[in-house]
């Protein structure tokens, strides 16, 4: 994959992108092992993953769906999917 | 052209000895499973059968011996790690391998090169000090020196980087050496196969059977095997394994690229590194230059190679060896890394009894084979942690015992 197909800006070479990683939602109220698990666990196997990627020359995160057998960008995810909130 | 060789090609028949016999059919039961026939795999089959007298194993290869990433590494083994445990580790290793032609009576074309870590900044300076000194108390070789002994060892080499990143100085650890991979896997292959272990190739494995929390066989592209104890040596291919199992681990698989220049004359004696620079070069007894880089940015489940690899690494590489530009790329692959956080491997029991991991070998798994094959061995005949890989057992993400090996990871990731 050497180009992003960005609904917001357009398509971009993929070397202005940072590869953040796996996206994750903390357990918030767990025990220990559950959050070493959160911490440091990943999905691993060849699938669908879905990621952050930070786009440098304009500052701005995204989402992406991506088959990592395939190196394919399925679908951008709105943030909204992978908001949650911070208890008080 | 040797005699022998003419002879040999205008005989109508080629009856040369197969260095491994054909296999035969699976058999209904093992008393071990070894999945992955590289080098770690056919370490572990080699001292199974040598040291515990374990011989009714079967190494299980979806492809063919030492074709995944012991055929793609740039085959450079050395032990100045940082931790304590890591030294102790990789130093046992390195001894294994020095006697190894001598175990197989093969020719595993060890050649003791030196090691150079460059040092671009104050901070690697510091690095490099902190790891000679770990070293140094462990007995190991490996030391810090300047601009002047780097000038003397490695005349050829642009000290200033063009100006652009000058090296002040390095971590220099004398036993640094290379091998032959493919050598070494087929010498473990040979030296497994003659005292018993069946080894079958392009044979895959589909499931893991497992009765309550105890593995019970393994289903496999030619049929089931009974099994008590299945050890998984894939490297890469290691999340493929764990999710048959349902078992989450904290790896993730980056490619890792690499490639050889054409081959020139030998005149690099030794195995250059720079950490900042993101580089390593060794000249194989072929002539060609071997040279690697970091891992790619993002995780892909994928032997695919790049330009944008070549482009990066040779930008770096013509700043420290100018006269390279002059020189053609002949070959680049890649291979699927299976890094950790803390750069260190996962090895030995897990919590499925009777199953075995020996995997994150990310990009430092070729110069553990002969030590992770003696110690998975040993794991696997007591059925508990040999001493030397307690710290790299699974639990220690949950213990938060991490290893921290990051900071003697050949280039910066």
């Amino acid at each position: 994959m050497k180009v992003f197909d960005c609904p917001v800006i357009g398509p971009r070479p993929i070397s202005e992108f940072d590869y953040i990683g796996e996206v994750r939602r903390p357990p918030m109220d767990a025990d220990e092992p559950t959050w070493a698990a959160y911490v440091f666990n990943r999905q691993g196997a060849p699938g669908l993953l879905r990621e952050w990627w930070y786009h440098r020359p304009t500052g701005r995160w995204y989402v992406m769906e991506r088959d990592t057998l395939k190196d394919e960008v399925v679908r951008f995810i709105d943030l909204e999917e992978v908001r949650y909130d911070i208890p008080a | 052209m040797p005699w022998r060789l003419l002879k040999y090609g205008l005989k109508s028949s080629h009856n040369e000895p197969r260095f491994f016999p054909e296999a035969k059919p699976l058999k209904s039961h093992y008393d071990v499973v070894i999945i992955g026939g590289g080098g770690h795999g056919m370490a572990c089959a080699y001292y199974l059968a040598k040291e515990h007298g374990i011989t009714n194993v079967a190494v299980l290869e979806q492809g063919y011996i030492g074709g995944g990433n012991t055929g793609r590494n740039t085959t450079i083994v050395r032990s100045n790690y940082l931790t304590p445990e890591g030294v102790k580790f990789y130093d046992t290793s390195l001894n294994l391998f020095e006697d190894l032609a001598d175990d197989f009576d093969l020719n595993i074309f060890y050649s003791t090169r030196g090691h150079f870590t460059l040092a671009h900044t104050d901070s690697a300076m510091r690095t490099m000090r902190w790891r000679a000194e770990v070293n140094k108390h462990h007995g190991i070789e490996s030391e810090v020196v300047d601009r002047d002994f780097i000038a003397k060892e490695v005349p050829y080499m642009d000290l200033d980087c063009a100006g652009t990143h000058p090296v002040m100085g390095a971590l220099y650890h004398a036993p640094g050496a290379v091998a032959r991979h493919d050598a070494v896997a087929w010498g473990y292959a040979r030296g497994a196969y003659n005292r018993g272990v069946e080894i079958h190739q392009k044979t895959r494995v589909t499931s893991i059977r497992t009765q309550g929390d105890k593995v019970t066989g393994v289903e496999t592209d030619r049929g089931f095997i009974s099994c008590n104890k299945v050890v998984s040596m894939v490297a890469g291919s290691t999340p493929r394994i764990t999710s048959m199992l349902g078992l989450e681990t904290p790896i993730e698989i980056f490619p890792l690229q690499a490639c050889v220049s054409e081959p020139v004359k030998p005149f690099m004696d030794t195995i250059v590194v720079s950490g900042s620079l993101h580089v390593y070069v060794s000249q194989s007894s072929r002539g060609e230059m071997v040279m690697g880089a970091s891992v790619d940015p993002s995780v892909l489940h994928s032997t695919r190679s790049s330009f944008n690899f070549v482009e990066g690494l040779t930008d770096q590489m013509i700043d420290l060896f100018p006269f390279m530009s002059r020189m053609k790329v002949m070959r680049q692959w890649a291979g699927m890394s299976d890094i950790t956080p803390d750069f260190a491997p996962i090895m030995g029991k897990t919590p499925i009894d009777g199953f075995y991991l020996d995997a994150g070998w990310g990009t430092w798994g070729f110069k553990a084979t002969p030590v992770s094959g003696k110690t998975m061995a040993w794991t696997l005949a007591n059925d508990r942690n040999h001493e030397l890989i307690e710290p790299f057992r699974l639990s220690r993400f949950t213990d938060f015992e991490l290893v921290g090996e990051k900071g003697a990871a050949s280039v910066g990731h």
